[in-house]
């Protein structure tokens, strides 16, 4: 009877967080043992958002599967293309234009500012800074335009191709990118107005999720996780690839590690990117802005009706499309979450014969239980927020 | 229907009239059309309800940013449609928009969700993706969202524009109000090839369509 | 990378420690891999992560490929990089398919098994149940072996080459009332 009284200091209670839940970036299910507010276990439970594309690109010949890898991490859709087209360039040892290289630059950037501006709109959402969504999407919605001034689509624009871009810019959208280059440290500036010394942002961010650097190494984490840890690990500076080596930008590092040092981080990259896309237009090349080959690049269509060759080349692109020699090839890029990498295993036919990407927030992941066993629920809301997962490149 | 343009003297005798008790059968009737809004119940509730609508907040994979994000950021703005108190519990919500493409983990979570939600509730469903599969026509992904739950209306995209989902958001609210719209199929006379909304006033289909869709249930079925 | 003399030096001082480990060396498009004996790859993953001068201490991306129908079918692919010195390596074990045969039904137990290094590297552990999920392949000593983003009642191993992709036809009523 009453002496049967249930020890509430040590029983646990599991509680289940998601799939479908206002502060989940996407649909995670997390599976807590809570003992009181207390976090002691935390399993995350992924795989509803699967689509299965890494199969589907098997089916699909190599620029058919450009749109399909573009939907994997949808925020930053751009990286996907690239760590694809640049994989298949490497495959067959094709090599971009320099106009192809800058223009790609200044759109990785770009899709870069992007991917922070969402995350950090909706990062401010689920601590409680609920107005910096409306900032943030302001600006996301700039950079929207731009994209759909040159791609034609706002999101998924499947500009990339193997062999540079599929379009040159067009005229005026120097001007709209210059404008926007000017006004967006003005913006950050705002925002870092806004949450920088903001008391109830700091105490839910100063010293949460603090995770020391070598267990991050250890797990495999990247991306501005690692580097506000204190680790100065970026791809960009460790790989020539693109446009980079000739960018003149720093690398924000935090020191502790903690979700002010990532949220800081974050904005500051907003900068430096900003800064690139300026050097990148700036030195932009003139010249194709796409590769000449024709066995791999489709002929511009002004040619097609004057030249026989083109049009077979034409019609062999885009009925059967070219086929690769069998090789296997692992190439990574820096996206905003940390290392994208892409494999490509190709056995001579028209289709890649395996396609896996190396998705940053999945691996990012197995970080989280990490950061919140031992802290609270609400500290563990404030993690997943500076974790920056998105579903759909952890679950593909 | 024309109104008589009366002068302001003439009012003035009516309204006297009217006061008196002196007003009596026809003129009664016109006067009080004239001068009090007279609907059914029905419409009033259609109206009602389609205007303040409780979405809920449920967004999957891409169509997500773009609703439900992107169309309560001020430039699409979601408030105008009296639509903006998202709500995260399916209890208090009465309209879900399903925008992303719908897994097969993914699928009964979305059941339970819906039928979590009070009537009368509506669906809305966004993008390729959830309305058809979409591009993802493999293992994973099931084609499209009807096939486990009653969706409303399917917005086509991918991802659809801000503007799309708000005016599929506008031809929902027609549609609670009993008044669906073909669309392009009035447009361009498409006779032969609706599909018509179940329920309302207006949701009869002609002889015709209902014989084309049964030969096209026919043939699918077959 | 280390350059294909490096990547035989490489092979020499494993095998020197570990004979029989590598099978064989490849240096295809400027990447170098290392194709491994699978029951010896904790040894070969661990000499390259805590040999002195070797340091591979980060693991990228552990992954598998299908090769059907060459034979030995499935291969693990784990992506090694040197952060010190910006080298990647590729190390490949090759395994084959135990229920593979004229007549025989994958059965339980008859699935390719490795052993599981979240030992040494704990960024393994979502990557191998992956690899569990779409593959089939077996860890040996992973902490917790079970399907990650498919359901858990799910049958089937989808990203073999012989599993179907999936998904509907569209039927198009055109097609199907004029052309039967």
């Amino acid at each position: 009877m009453a002496e049967a009284a249930l020890d509430t200091q040590t029983e646990l209670m599991t509680i289940n967080i998601g799939p479908h839940h206002p502060a989940t970036h996407g649909v995670l299910r997390l599976v807590v043992d809570l003992e009181g507010e207390v976090v002691r276990d935390l399993k995350p439970v992924i795989g509803y958002v699967h689509t299965g594309i890494e199969k589907s690109c098997e089916d699909k010949s190599y620029w058919k599967v450009i749109p399909f890898v573009e939907r994997m991490d949808y925020v930053s859709y751009f990286f996907q293309m690239e760590a694809f087209c640049g994989a298949v360039e490497r495959l067959v040892d094709l090599e971009i234009p320099p106009r192809a290289r800058y223009l790609r630059t200044i759109f990785l950037e770009l899709n870069r500012i992007h991917s922070h501006l969402v995350w950090l709109g909706t990062t401010a959402l689920d601590l409680g800074a609920i107005s910096m969504l409306w900032y943030c999407f302001r600006e996301r919605d700039r950079i929207l335009d731009l994209f759909e001034m040159a791609c034609g689509q706002r999101m998924h624009t499947r500009y990339f191709q193997v062999g540079g871009v599929i379009e040159d810019i067009p005229l005026g959208f120097e001007a709209k990118l210059r404008e926007f280059i000017a006004e967006m440290p003005v913006r950050v500036g705002q925002y870092e107005d806004l949450l920088d010394r903001n008391e109830v942002f700091l105490s839910r961010t100063k010293g949460v999720g603090i995770v020391p650097r070598e267990r991050l190494l250890e797990l495999g984490v990247t991306g501005p996780l690692l580097r506000a840890a204190g680790e100065p690990w970026d791809l960009r500076k460790a790989f020539d690839y693109l446009a980079y080596p000739e960018m003149d930008f720093k690398i924000p590092v935090g020191t502790v590690g903690d979700g002010y040092d990532r949220y800081r981080v974050r904005v500051a990259e907003m900068v430096e990117s900003v800064r690139i896309v300026e050097q990148a237009l700036d030195g932009l090349p003139d010249g194709p802005f796409i590769a000449d080959d024709r066995k791999y690049v489709l002929p511009p269509r002004s040619e097609l009706s004057t030249s026989m060759e083109s049009l077979i080349h034409h019609f062999k692109l885009v009925t059967e499309g070219y086929r690769v020699e069998a090789g296997e090839v692992y190439y990574s890029i820096e996206s905003p979450r940390g290392e994208l990498g892409c494999f490509v295993l190709a056995d001579g036919s028209a289709k890649p014969a395996r396609v896996h990407f190396r998705d940053p927030s999945f691996v990012n992941l197995q970080a989280f239980k990490d950061m919140s066993v031992g802290t609270y629920v609400a500290d563990m809301i404030a993690s997943l927020g500076m974790l920056d997962p998105i579903l759909g490149g952890v679950d593909r | 229907m024309e109104v008589e343009r009366q002068s302001l003297r003439g009012k003035q005798l009516r309204a006297r009239d009217m006061l008196r008790g002196d007003l009596e059968g026809e003129e009664l009737e016109r006067y009080i059309e004239e001068k009090v809004v007279m609907t059914n119940f029905e419409k009033m509730l259609g109206w009602a309800r389609s205007n303040s609508m409780f979405p809920l907040t449920f967004g999957l994979a891409c169509c997500a940013i773009e609703a439900p994000i992107s169309i309560v950021t001020a430039r699409y703005d979601l408030a105008r449609f009296g639509a903006e108190a998202l709500r995260a519990s399916p209890r208090q919500a009465d309209m879900t928009i399903l925008s992303g493409r719908v897994s097969i983990k993914m699928a009964p979570v979305v059941r339970r969700l819906y039928d979590q939600m009070l009537e009368p509730k509506w669906a809305i469903s966004m993008g390729a993706c959830s309305s058809s599969g979409g591009m993802f026509s493999n293992y994973a992904v099931v084609q499209g969202a009807d096939k486990f739950m009653p969706i409303d209306l399917h917005i086509p995209g991918c991802p659809p524009r801000p503007e799309a989902v708000l005016y599929g958001f506008t031809k929902l609210q027609r549609k609670i109000q009993g008044n669906p719209d073909q669309g392009w199929r009035q447009r361009y006379d498409a006779s032969g090839s609706e599909e018509w909304a179940r329920g309302g006033p207006r949701s009869e289909p002609s002889p015709e369509a209902a014989a084309a869709y049964e030969q096209a249930r026919g043939l699918i079925r077959a | 990378m280390p350059d294909a003399p490096g990547l035989e030096l490489i092979r020499g001082e494993i095998e020197g420690d570990h004979p029989g480990a590598v099978l064989a060396t490849s240096f295809d498009r400027d990447q170098p891999a290392l194709v491994v004996d699978p029951a010896q790859i904790l040894a070969v993953l661990g000499w390259l992560r805590d040999a002195p001068g070797q340091g591979y201490r980060f693991l990228s991306s552990l992954h598998a490929a299908d090769y059907l129908p060459a034979e030995p079918r499935f291969a693990v692919h784990y992506e090694l990089l040197n952060r010190d010195r910006v080298e990647r390596l590729r190390v490949k074990a090759l395994l084959a398919d135990p229920a593979a045969g004229p007549d025989s039904p994958p059965a339980d137990g008859q699935l390719p098994e490795i052993d599981s290094c979240v030992e040494l590297f704990p960024t393994a552990n979502f990557q191998e149940r992956e690899v569990y999920d779409f593959f089939g392949i077996v860890f040996r000593g992973h902490p917790d072996l079970t399907r990650i983003l498919m359901p858990d009642d799910y049958v089937g191993w989808p990203q073999r080459r012989d599993f179907p992709v999936g998904g509907e036809p569209v039927t198009f009523t055109y097609n199907e009332r004029n052309y039967g």
